[in-house]
Protein backbone atom coordinates (compact mmCIF):
# COMPACT_ATOMS: atom_id res chain seq x y z
CA UNK A 1 0.00 0.00 0.00
CA UNK A 2 1.06 3.27 -0.53
CA UNK A 3 1.62 6.46 1.69
CA UNK A 4 1.62 9.54 -0.18
CA UNK A 5 1.93 13.22 1.53
CA UNK A 6 0.05 16.18 -0.66
CA UNK A 7 2.29 19.25 -0.43
CA UNK A 8 0.03 21.16 -1.23
CA UNK A 9 -2.46 20.65 2.00
CA UNK A 10 0.20 18.59 3.88
CA UNK A 11 -2.09 15.93 4.69
CA UNK A 12 -0.70 12.21 4.30
CA UNK A 13 -2.86 9.53 3.29
CA UNK A 14 -3.25 6.17 1.66
CA UNK A 15 -3.25 5.65 -2.14
CA UNK A 16 -7.04 5.65 -2.23
CA UNK A 17 -7.17 9.46 -0.85
CA UNK A 18 -5.20 10.05 -4.14
CA UNK A 19 -5.50 9.41 -7.90
CA UNK A 20 -2.46 8.50 -9.99
CA UNK A 21 -2.44 10.77 -13.50
CA UNK A 22 0.64 9.24 -14.93
CA UNK A 23 3.63 10.55 -15.99
CA UNK A 24 4.73 13.82 -14.83
CA UNK A 25 7.33 16.07 -16.87
CA UNK A 26 6.24 15.87 -20.37
CA UNK A 27 7.10 18.52 -22.42
CA UNK A 28 4.32 19.25 -24.91
CA UNK A 29 4.60 19.64 -28.31
CA UNK A 30 1.77 21.18 -30.50
CA UNK A 31 1.56 23.14 -33.96
CA UNK A 32 5.14 23.63 -36.10
CA UNK A 33 6.62 20.05 -34.05
CA UNK A 34 7.86 17.27 -36.18
CA UNK A 35 5.53 14.33 -36.23
CA UNK A 36 8.64 12.51 -34.37
CA UNK A 37 8.12 14.84 -31.72
CA UNK A 38 3.91 14.84 -31.85
CA UNK A 39 3.79 11.09 -31.69
CA UNK A 40 6.26 10.60 -28.58
CA UNK A 41 4.54 13.39 -26.72
CA UNK A 42 1.42 12.01 -27.31
CA UNK A 43 2.26 8.18 -26.80
CA UNK A 44 5.24 7.06 -25.69
CA UNK A 45 6.18 6.12 -21.83
CA UNK A 46 8.84 6.04 -19.63
CA UNK A 47 7.82 3.22 -17.93
CA UNK A 48 10.67 2.72 -16.15
CA UNK A 49 11.43 -0.15 -13.65
CA UNK A 50 12.60 1.97 -10.88
CA UNK A 51 12.92 5.73 -10.54
CA UNK A 52 9.64 7.21 -12.10
CA UNK A 53 8.78 10.60 -11.87
CA UNK A 54 4.04 11.24 -11.59
CA UNK A 55 1.49 13.11 -11.49
CA UNK A 56 -0.92 12.55 -8.49
CA UNK A 57 -4.64 14.06 -7.45
CA UNK A 58 -5.57 14.61 -3.87
CA UNK A 59 -9.48 13.49 -5.03
CA UNK A 60 -10.28 12.63 -1.80
CA UNK A 61 -8.89 15.85 0.02
CA UNK A 62 -7.56 19.35 -1.07
CA UNK A 63 -8.69 18.05 -5.32
CA UNK A 64 -4.95 19.51 -5.93
CA UNK A 65 -2.28 17.97 -8.28
CA UNK A 66 0.95 17.51 -7.25
CA UNK A 67 4.52 15.39 -8.21
CA UNK A 68 5.65 12.12 -6.42
CA UNK A 69 9.03 10.42 -7.25
CA UNK A 70 8.75 6.82 -6.73
CA UNK A 71 10.27 3.42 -7.51
CA UNK A 72 8.20 1.58 -9.68
CA UNK A 73 10.45 -1.31 -8.22
CA UNK A 74 10.06 -1.46 -4.82
CA UNK A 75 7.26 0.97 -4.05
CA UNK A 76 9.60 3.27 -2.02
CA UNK A 77 8.25 7.15 -2.06
CA UNK A 78 10.97 9.22 -2.50
CA UNK A 79 9.25 12.52 -2.17
CA UNK A 80 6.50 14.78 -3.12
CA UNK A 81 6.48 18.22 -4.41
CA UNK A 82 4.45 20.92 -5.96
CA UNK A 83 2.93 20.45 -9.73
CA UNK A 84 3.97 24.11 -10.67
CA UNK A 85 7.40 23.17 -11.70
CA UNK A 86 8.72 21.19 -14.89
CA UNK A 87 11.59 19.14 -13.30
CA UNK A 88 12.13 17.77 -10.22
CA UNK A 89 13.23 20.02 -7.51
CA UNK A 90 17.28 19.29 -6.00
CA UNK A 91 16.18 18.55 -2.65
CA UNK A 92 14.12 15.21 -3.94
CA UNK A 93 16.89 14.92 -6.68
CA UNK A 94 19.17 14.60 -3.78
CA UNK A 95 16.80 11.91 -1.81
CA UNK A 96 16.68 9.52 -4.74
CA UNK A 97 20.64 9.55 -5.11
CA UNK A 98 20.90 8.73 -1.42
CA UNK A 99 18.91 5.93 -1.94
CA UNK A 100 19.76 4.89 -5.81
CA UNK A 101 23.16 5.79 -6.76
CA UNK A 102 23.69 6.73 -10.22
CA UNK A 103 19.88 6.81 -11.11
CA UNK A 104 18.36 8.66 -14.68
CA UNK A 105 15.22 9.67 -15.73
CA UNK A 106 15.31 10.90 -19.65
CA UNK A 107 17.04 14.34 -19.17
CA UNK A 108 17.09 14.12 -15.06
CA UNK A 109 19.98 12.57 -13.35
CA UNK B 1 9.57 -37.83 -27.14
CA UNK B 2 7.80 -40.82 -25.86
CA UNK B 3 3.98 -39.77 -25.99
CA UNK B 4 1.28 -39.75 -23.01
CA UNK B 5 -1.36 -41.99 -23.37
CA UNK B 6 -3.70 -44.27 -21.14
CA UNK B 7 -1.48 -47.13 -21.67
CA UNK B 8 1.94 -44.87 -20.93
CA UNK B 9 0.23 -44.55 -17.56
CA UNK B 10 -0.70 -48.18 -17.45
CA UNK B 11 3.06 -48.76 -18.14
CA UNK B 12 4.71 -46.62 -15.90
CA UNK B 13 1.97 -47.61 -13.15
CA UNK B 14 3.75 -51.53 -13.59
CA UNK B 15 7.06 -50.50 -12.39
CA UNK B 16 6.67 -47.38 -9.85
CA UNK B 17 6.58 -44.52 -12.47
CA UNK B 18 10.52 -44.77 -12.96
CA UNK B 19 10.11 -44.36 -17.03
CA UNK B 20 8.72 -40.86 -17.09
CA UNK B 21 11.27 -38.43 -19.27
CA UNK B 22 11.50 -34.65 -18.10
CA UNK B 23 9.27 -33.03 -20.54
CA UNK B 24 11.71 -30.92 -22.07
CA UNK B 25 15.06 -30.65 -22.07
CA UNK B 26 17.78 -27.21 -20.15
CA UNK B 27 20.80 -27.38 -22.25
CA UNK B 28 23.61 -24.66 -22.17
CA UNK B 29 22.91 -22.12 -24.62
CA UNK B 30 24.58 -22.37 -28.39
CA UNK B 31 26.56 -20.04 -29.78
CA UNK B 32 24.08 -19.07 -32.16
CA UNK B 33 20.57 -19.12 -33.46
CA UNK B 34 18.44 -18.59 -36.02
CA UNK B 35 15.88 -17.10 -33.94
CA UNK B 36 15.59 -15.94 -30.04
CA UNK B 37 12.72 -15.50 -28.46
CA UNK B 38 12.71 -14.01 -25.22
CA UNK B 39 10.03 -14.69 -22.70
CA UNK B 40 9.23 -18.29 -21.83
CA UNK B 41 6.04 -18.06 -21.19
CA UNK B 42 2.98 -19.13 -22.99
CA UNK B 43 3.00 -16.39 -26.06
CA UNK B 44 6.88 -17.03 -26.27
CA UNK B 45 6.32 -20.92 -26.17
CA UNK B 46 3.50 -20.82 -28.51
CA UNK B 47 5.69 -18.48 -31.23
CA UNK B 48 8.46 -20.97 -30.90
CA UNK B 49 6.18 -23.49 -31.39
CA UNK B 50 4.95 -21.97 -34.69
CA UNK B 51 7.50 -21.33 -35.69
CA UNK B 52 8.90 -24.60 -35.99
CA UNK B 53 5.40 -26.08 -36.81
CA UNK B 54 4.48 -23.39 -39.52
CA UNK B 55 7.47 -22.10 -40.83
CA UNK B 56 10.14 -24.90 -40.22
CA UNK B 57 12.45 -22.69 -38.40
CA UNK B 58 13.64 -25.19 -35.38
CA UNK B 59 17.08 -23.78 -34.86
CA UNK B 60 15.51 -21.53 -31.72
CA UNK B 61 16.29 -20.87 -28.21
CA UNK B 62 13.61 -19.38 -25.99
CA UNK B 63 15.36 -17.67 -22.56
CA UNK B 64 13.71 -16.94 -19.87
CA UNK B 65 15.50 -14.85 -16.58
CA UNK B 66 13.43 -16.56 -14.14
CA UNK B 67 11.24 -20.14 -14.73
CA UNK B 68 9.29 -21.07 -17.67
CA UNK B 69 5.43 -19.85 -16.99
CA UNK B 70 6.65 -18.24 -13.87
CA UNK B 71 5.18 -14.52 -15.57
CA UNK B 72 1.69 -14.03 -16.17
CA UNK B 73 0.95 -17.28 -17.32
CA UNK B 74 0.87 -18.94 -14.20
CA UNK B 75 -1.22 -15.74 -12.49
CA UNK B 76 -4.13 -14.98 -14.65
CA UNK B 77 -7.34 -16.25 -14.19
CA UNK B 78 -7.51 -19.01 -16.91
CA UNK B 79 -10.57 -17.53 -19.04
CA UNK B 80 -10.67 -17.90 -22.30
CA UNK B 81 -12.98 -16.11 -24.36
CA UNK B 82 -13.29 -13.98 -27.91
CA UNK B 83 -16.46 -11.87 -27.81
CA UNK B 84 -14.47 -8.64 -28.73
CA UNK B 85 -15.81 -5.53 -30.64
CA UNK B 86 -13.30 -5.18 -33.32
CA UNK B 87 -12.84 -7.11 -36.63
CA UNK B 88 -8.81 -7.67 -35.66
CA UNK B 89 -9.23 -8.40 -32.22
CA UNK B 90 -12.46 -10.54 -32.98
CA UNK B 91 -10.08 -12.06 -35.82
CA UNK B 92 -6.82 -12.84 -33.35
CA UNK B 93 -8.87 -14.03 -30.13
CA UNK B 94 -11.64 -16.47 -32.20
CA UNK B 95 -8.35 -17.90 -33.83
CA UNK B 96 -6.87 -18.40 -30.41
CA UNK B 97 -10.03 -20.00 -29.10
CA UNK B 98 -9.97 -22.45 -31.77
CA UNK B 99 -6.39 -23.71 -31.39
CA UNK B 100 -7.44 -24.09 -27.89
CA UNK B 101 -9.87 -26.77 -29.00
CA UNK B 102 -7.58 -28.91 -30.07
CA UNK B 103 -4.72 -27.98 -27.97
CA UNK B 104 -4.61 -31.09 -26.02
CA UNK B 105 -4.51 -33.55 -29.06
CA UNK B 106 -1.78 -31.06 -31.16
CA UNK B 107 0.61 -31.09 -28.11
CA UNK B 108 -0.16 -34.33 -26.58
CA UNK B 109 -0.50 -32.49 -23.60
CA UNK B 110 -4.12 -32.28 -21.65
CA UNK B 111 -4.21 -28.92 -21.00
CA UNK B 112 -7.84 -28.87 -19.54
CA UNK B 113 -9.07 -26.66 -21.97
CA UNK B 114 -13.39 -26.61 -20.47
CA UNK B 115 -15.62 -24.44 -22.84
CA UNK B 116 -17.79 -24.18 -19.98
CA UNK B 117 -19.29 -20.63 -21.33
CA UNK B 118 -18.59 -17.17 -20.18
CA UNK B 119 -21.18 -15.02 -19.12
CA UNK B 120 -20.61 -10.93 -19.13
CA UNK B 121 -23.31 -9.25 -16.76
CA UNK B 122 -24.84 -6.46 -18.04
CA UNK B 123 -25.60 -4.51 -14.96
CA UNK B 124 -26.38 -0.71 -16.32
CA UNK B 125 -28.29 0.37 -19.34
CA UNK B 126 -25.54 1.38 -21.48
CA UNK B 127 -23.98 -1.59 -20.61
CA UNK B 128 -27.03 -3.03 -22.24
CA UNK B 129 -26.77 -1.37 -25.29
CA UNK B 130 -22.63 -1.87 -24.96
CA UNK B 131 -23.14 -5.86 -25.29
CA UNK B 132 -25.85 -6.26 -27.88
CA UNK B 133 -23.87 -3.97 -30.10
CA UNK B 134 -21.08 -6.44 -29.73
CA UNK B 135 -23.19 -9.35 -29.97
CA UNK B 136 -24.32 -7.90 -32.81
CA UNK B 137 -20.60 -7.53 -34.61
CA UNK B 138 -19.88 -10.99 -33.46
CA UNK B 139 -22.29 -11.80 -35.56
CA UNK B 140 -21.37 -10.59 -38.37
CA UNK B 141 -17.71 -12.09 -37.15
CA UNK B 142 -18.66 -15.33 -37.05
CA UNK B 143 -17.83 -15.70 -33.40
CA UNK B 144 -21.06 -17.71 -31.60
CA UNK B 145 -22.13 -14.87 -28.92
CA UNK B 146 -25.66 -13.84 -27.83
CA UNK B 147 -27.52 -11.12 -25.29
CA UNK B 148 -29.63 -13.26 -23.15
CA UNK B 149 -32.45 -12.40 -20.49
CA UNK B 150 -32.30 -11.63 -17.02
CA UNK B 151 -34.16 -15.35 -16.74
CA UNK B 152 -31.65 -16.58 -18.53
CA UNK B 153 -28.94 -15.89 -16.25
CA UNK B 154 -30.42 -16.90 -13.35
CA UNK B 155 -30.92 -20.11 -15.23
CA UNK B 156 -27.78 -20.21 -16.22
CA UNK B 157 -25.99 -19.43 -12.59
CA UNK B 158 -28.88 -20.21 -10.20
CA UNK B 159 -26.59 -18.55 -7.28
CA UNK B 160 -26.73 -14.92 -8.34
CA UNK B 161 -28.60 -12.40 -7.39
CA UNK B 162 -30.66 -10.54 -10.30
CA UNK B 163 -31.66 -7.41 -8.07
CA UNK B 164 -28.62 -6.40 -6.18
CA UNK B 165 -28.92 -3.30 -4.52
CA UNK B 166 -26.58 -1.05 -6.20
CA UNK B 167 -26.54 -2.75 -9.83
CA UNK B 168 -29.70 -5.38 -10.96
CA UNK B 169 -28.77 -7.90 -13.32
CA UNK B 170 -30.18 -6.40 -17.00
CA UNK B 171 -28.74 -9.59 -19.37
CA UNK B 172 -25.64 -10.54 -20.48
CA UNK B 173 -23.44 -11.18 -23.42
CA UNK B 174 -23.36 -15.14 -23.44
CA UNK B 175 -20.43 -16.94 -25.27
CA UNK B 176 -21.37 -20.37 -24.81
CA UNK B 177 -18.19 -21.79 -26.34
CA UNK B 178 -15.70 -20.03 -24.76
CA UNK B 179 -14.45 -21.00 -20.83
CA UNK B 180 -11.09 -22.00 -18.94
CA UNK B 181 -8.25 -24.07 -19.16
CA UNK B 182 -5.02 -24.91 -17.15
CA UNK B 183 -2.80 -21.94 -17.65
CA UNK B 184 0.21 -23.77 -16.76
CA UNK B 185 -0.09 -27.08 -18.91
CA UNK B 186 -0.38 -24.88 -21.49
CA UNK B 187 2.87 -23.59 -21.09
CA UNK B 188 4.08 -26.91 -20.17
CA UNK B 189 2.77 -28.59 -23.00
CA UNK B 190 4.02 -26.07 -25.39
CA UNK B 191 7.44 -26.29 -23.65
CA UNK B 192 7.46 -29.94 -24.18
CA UNK B 193 6.43 -29.64 -27.92
CA UNK B 194 9.54 -27.02 -28.19
CA UNK B 195 12.12 -28.64 -26.87
CA UNK B 196 11.09 -32.37 -28.77
CA UNK B 197 11.59 -30.06 -32.38
CA UNK B 198 14.85 -29.50 -31.03
CA UNK B 199 14.69 -25.77 -29.54
CA UNK B 200 16.53 -24.80 -26.19
CA UNK B 201 14.87 -23.44 -23.81
CA UNK B 202 17.07 -21.83 -21.39
CA UNK B 203 15.23 -20.92 -17.65
CA UNK B 204 17.75 -18.49 -15.31
CA UNK B 205 18.91 -16.33 -18.00
CA UNK B 206 18.17 -12.69 -18.04
CA UNK B 207 18.66 -10.56 -21.23
CA UNK B 208 20.70 -7.54 -20.64
CA UNK B 209 21.42 -5.83 -23.69
CA UNK B 210 19.95 -6.10 -27.48
CA UNK B 211 23.20 -6.23 -29.67
CA UNK B 212 23.03 -4.24 -32.87
CA UNK B 213 24.96 -3.47 -35.95
CA UNK B 214 23.92 -1.13 -38.29
CA UNK B 215 20.72 -0.42 -36.95
CA UNK B 216 20.54 -4.53 -37.53
CA UNK B 217 20.11 -7.14 -34.47
CA UNK B 218 23.24 -9.27 -34.58
CA UNK B 219 22.42 -11.06 -30.87
CA UNK B 220 22.34 -10.34 -27.25
CA UNK B 221 23.93 -10.27 -24.26
CA UNK B 222 22.44 -12.76 -21.32
CA UNK B 223 23.55 -13.50 -17.61
CA UNK B 224 24.48 -17.03 -19.40
CA UNK B 225 27.11 -14.93 -21.89
CA UNK B 226 26.39 -13.18 -25.51
CA UNK B 227 24.57 -15.50 -27.76
CA UNK B 228 24.07 -14.50 -31.55
CA UNK B 229 20.79 -14.34 -33.55
CA UNK B 230 19.86 -13.46 -36.69
CA UNK B 231 15.83 -12.62 -35.48
CA UNK B 232 14.91 -11.58 -32.32
CA UNK B 233 11.27 -11.81 -31.13
CA UNK B 234 10.21 -9.84 -27.53
CA UNK B 235 7.71 -11.36 -25.66
CA UNK B 236 7.87 -10.33 -22.51
CA UNK B 237 4.34 -9.12 -20.93
CA UNK B 238 5.14 -6.48 -18.10
CA UNK B 239 8.84 -5.47 -18.70
CA UNK B 240 8.38 -4.93 -22.49
CA UNK B 241 9.41 -1.18 -21.49
CA UNK B 242 12.75 -2.55 -20.27
CA UNK B 243 13.75 -4.58 -23.15
CA UNK B 244 12.55 -1.84 -25.67
CA UNK B 245 15.22 0.51 -23.58
CA UNK B 246 17.99 -1.86 -24.23
CA UNK B 247 16.96 -1.65 -28.00
CA UNK B 248 16.73 2.20 -27.67
CA UNK B 249 13.00 2.62 -28.19
CA UNK B 250 10.32 3.60 -26.07
CA UNK B 251 6.57 1.80 -26.29
CA UNK B 252 3.54 3.25 -25.99
CA UNK B 253 2.96 1.33 -22.97
CA UNK B 254 2.76 1.63 -19.07
CA UNK B 255 3.07 -1.39 -16.58
CA UNK B 256 0.95 -1.85 -13.69
CA UNK B 257 -0.13 -4.51 -11.68
CA UNK B 258 -3.39 -6.39 -11.76
CA UNK B 259 -4.58 -8.59 -8.84
CA UNK B 260 -6.27 -11.83 -8.34
CA UNK B 261 -7.53 -14.13 -5.39
CA UNK B 262 -8.86 -17.66 -4.48
CA UNK B 263 -11.48 -19.08 -2.17
CA UNK B 264 -10.81 -22.11 -0.30
CA UNK B 265 -12.38 -25.14 -2.16
CA UNK B 266 -16.50 -25.54 -1.72
CA UNK B 267 -18.70 -28.08 -3.47
CA UNK B 268 -19.68 -27.25 -7.06
CA UNK B 269 -21.89 -24.27 -7.10
CA UNK B 270 -21.11 -22.51 -10.49
CA UNK B 271 -20.20 -24.48 -13.93
CA UNK B 272 -19.70 -21.24 -15.84
CA UNK B 273 -17.77 -17.76 -15.73
CA UNK B 274 -19.44 -15.01 -14.72
CA UNK B 275 -17.62 -11.16 -15.18
CA UNK B 276 -19.44 -8.41 -13.88
CA UNK B 277 -17.05 -5.35 -15.32
CA UNK B 278 -19.35 -2.32 -14.07
CA UNK B 279 -18.54 -3.30 -10.62
CA UNK B 280 -15.17 -4.84 -11.35
CA UNK B 281 -15.09 -8.40 -10.28
CA UNK B 282 -15.05 -11.91 -12.45
CA UNK B 283 -15.39 -15.28 -11.06
CA UNK B 284 -15.45 -19.20 -12.19
CA UNK B 285 -15.11 -22.24 -9.85
CA UNK B 286 -11.43 -24.04 -10.29
CA UNK B 287 -11.92 -28.47 -10.55
CA UNK B 288 -10.70 -28.04 -7.25
CA UNK B 289 -13.74 -26.16 -5.89
CA UNK B 290 -12.02 -22.79 -5.45
CA UNK B 291 -13.64 -19.79 -6.49
CA UNK B 292 -11.29 -17.77 -8.93
CA UNK B 293 -11.55 -14.40 -8.47
CA UNK B 294 -9.75 -11.27 -10.02
CA UNK B 295 -10.70 -7.72 -10.37
CA UNK B 296 -9.52 -4.23 -11.64
CA UNK B 297 -5.63 -2.90 -11.99
CA UNK B 298 -3.88 -0.72 -10.04
CA UNK B 299 -4.00 2.95 -11.11
CA UNK B 300 0.02 3.51 -11.22
CA UNK B 301 3.55 1.88 -12.65
CA UNK B 302 4.08 -1.22 -10.78
CA UNK B 303 6.55 -3.54 -11.21
CA UNK B 304 6.08 -5.25 -8.03
CA UNK B 305 3.90 -8.21 -8.88
CA UNK B 306 1.87 -7.58 -5.88
CA UNK B 307 -1.48 -5.52 -5.48
CA UNK B 308 -3.28 -3.41 -3.27
CA UNK B 309 -5.70 -4.66 -0.62
CA UNK B 310 -8.04 -1.86 -1.41
CA UNK B 311 -8.52 -3.62 -4.82
CA UNK B 312 -9.42 -6.92 -3.57
CA UNK B 313 -11.85 -5.28 -1.07
CA UNK B 314 -13.49 -3.60 -4.10
CA UNK B 315 -13.47 -6.82 -6.05
CA UNK B 316 -15.11 -9.06 -3.17
CA UNK B 317 -17.50 -6.37 -1.75
CA UNK B 318 -18.57 -6.40 -5.64
CA UNK B 319 -18.90 -10.01 -5.72
CA UNK B 320 -20.51 -10.67 -2.50
CA UNK B 321 -23.66 -8.41 -3.83
CA UNK B 322 -23.64 -10.29 -6.72
CA UNK B 323 -23.10 -13.51 -5.41
CA UNK B 324 -24.47 -13.68 -1.61
CA UNK B 325 -23.99 -17.21 -0.94
CA UNK B 326 -20.19 -16.49 -1.25
CA UNK B 327 -19.91 -13.80 2.12
CA UNK B 328 -18.78 -16.26 4.06
CA UNK B 329 -16.12 -17.92 2.17
CA UNK B 330 -12.76 -17.61 2.69
CA UNK B 331 -9.74 -16.14 1.02
CA UNK B 332 -6.63 -18.87 0.61
CA UNK B 333 -4.05 -16.95 -1.61
CA UNK B 334 -4.11 -13.50 -3.64
CA UNK B 335 -1.46 -12.72 -6.00
CA UNK B 336 -0.29 -10.11 -8.84
CA UNK B 337 0.80 -9.82 -11.97
CA UNK B 338 2.54 -6.87 -14.02
CA UNK B 339 0.14 -6.59 -17.16
CA UNK B 340 1.51 -3.64 -20.05
CA UNK B 341 -1.11 -1.39 -20.73
CA UNK B 342 -1.73 -0.13 -24.02
CA UNK B 343 -4.17 3.09 -24.52
CA UNK B 344 -6.07 1.32 -26.52
CA UNK B 345 -6.36 -1.81 -24.80
CA UNK B 346 -5.01 -3.89 -27.70
CA UNK B 347 -1.96 -5.66 -27.87
CA UNK B 348 0.93 -4.56 -29.94
CA UNK B 349 2.38 -7.74 -32.69
CA UNK B 350 5.05 -5.25 -34.93
CA UNK B 351 8.47 -5.19 -36.33
CA UNK B 352 10.19 -2.09 -34.59
CA UNK B 353 12.65 0.78 -35.55
CA UNK B 354 15.35 -1.94 -35.02
CA UNK B 355 15.53 -4.31 -38.08
CA UNK B 356 14.80 -7.75 -37.23
CA UNK B 357 13.55 -7.40 -33.72
CA UNK B 358 10.26 -8.17 -33.05
CA UNK B 359 7.96 -6.90 -30.42
CA UNK B 360 4.89 -8.96 -28.76
CA UNK B 361 3.61 -6.89 -26.02
CA UNK B 362 0.39 -5.02 -24.26
CA UNK B 363 -1.78 -7.37 -23.58
CA UNK B 364 -3.18 -6.03 -21.41
CA UNK B 365 -5.52 -7.62 -18.74
CA UNK B 366 -5.88 -10.17 -20.93
CA UNK B 367 -3.35 -12.73 -22.61
CA UNK B 368 -3.88 -15.66 -21.81
CA UNK B 369 -6.96 -16.56 -23.76
CA UNK B 370 -4.82 -15.16 -26.99
CA UNK B 371 -1.73 -17.42 -26.34
CA UNK B 372 -2.28 -19.98 -28.93
CA UNK B 373 -3.75 -16.61 -31.91
CA UNK B 374 -0.60 -14.50 -30.31
CA UNK B 375 1.95 -17.20 -31.25
CA UNK B 376 0.45 -18.44 -34.12
CA UNK B 377 0.59 -14.57 -35.69
CA UNK B 378 3.71 -13.91 -34.41
CA UNK B 379 5.40 -16.69 -34.99
CA UNK B 380 4.41 -16.05 -39.32
CA UNK B 381 5.27 -12.24 -38.13
CA UNK B 382 9.26 -13.27 -37.20
CA UNK B 383 9.25 -15.68 -40.13
CA UNK B 384 7.99 -13.73 -43.31
CA UNK B 385 8.13 -10.21 -41.66
CA UNK B 386 4.13 -10.31 -42.65
CA UNK B 387 0.93 -11.68 -40.90
CA UNK B 388 -2.76 -10.55 -41.53
CA UNK B 389 -3.26 -11.93 -38.24
CA UNK B 390 -1.19 -8.82 -36.85
CA UNK B 391 -1.52 -6.41 -39.41
CA UNK B 392 -3.72 -4.49 -37.47
CA UNK B 393 -1.39 -4.35 -34.32
CA UNK B 394 1.06 -2.57 -35.51
CA UNK B 395 3.22 0.12 -33.66
CA UNK B 396 2.39 2.61 -36.44
CA UNK B 397 -1.23 2.37 -35.46
CA UNK B 398 -0.29 4.84 -32.59
CA UNK B 399 1.10 7.20 -35.07
CA UNK B 400 -1.70 6.99 -37.83
CA UNK B 401 -4.68 7.21 -35.33
CA UNK B 402 -5.73 3.43 -36.56
CA UNK B 403 -6.51 2.53 -32.88
CA UNK B 404 -8.26 -1.10 -32.12
CA UNK B 405 -10.15 0.26 -29.18
CA UNK B 406 -11.20 -2.89 -27.01
CA UNK B 407 -11.52 -0.56 -23.71
CA UNK B 408 -15.20 -1.79 -23.60
CA UNK B 409 -14.14 -5.67 -24.09
CA UNK B 410 -11.18 -5.31 -22.40
CA UNK B 411 -11.37 -2.53 -20.00
CA UNK B 412 -11.48 -4.21 -16.54
CA UNK B 413 -12.36 -8.01 -16.43
CA UNK B 414 -10.16 -10.75 -17.88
Amino acid sequence: MLILECPCCGVKGEETEFHGGGEAHIKRFGPGSSEEEFHDYLFAKENPRGVHFERWRHVNGCGKWFHVARCTRTLEVFGSYSAQTTEPPQEIRDAITARRPGWRWREFS
Amino acid sequence: MRRYSAFAVAREATRYHQGWARAWRSPEPKKKYDVIIVGAGGHGLATAFYLGRNFGITNVAILEKGWLGGGNTGRNTTIIRSNYLQDPSAAIYEKSRSLYETMSQDLNYNVMYSPRGVLMLAQTEAEVRGYKRTAHANALQGVDTEFVSPERVKQLVPIISLDGPRYPVLGGLWQARAGTGRHDAVAWGYARACSDMGMDIIQQCEVTGIRQDGGKVVGVDTTKGAIDCDKLGVVVAGHSGVLAEMAGFRLPIESVALQALVSEPIKPCMDIVVMANTVHGYMSQSDKGEMVIGGGADGYNNYTQRGSFHHIEETVRALVETFPMISRLKMLRQWGGIVDMTGDRSPILSKTPVENVFFNCGWGTGGFKATPGSGWGFAELVAKGYSPLCEAFGLDRFREGRFVDESVAAGVAH
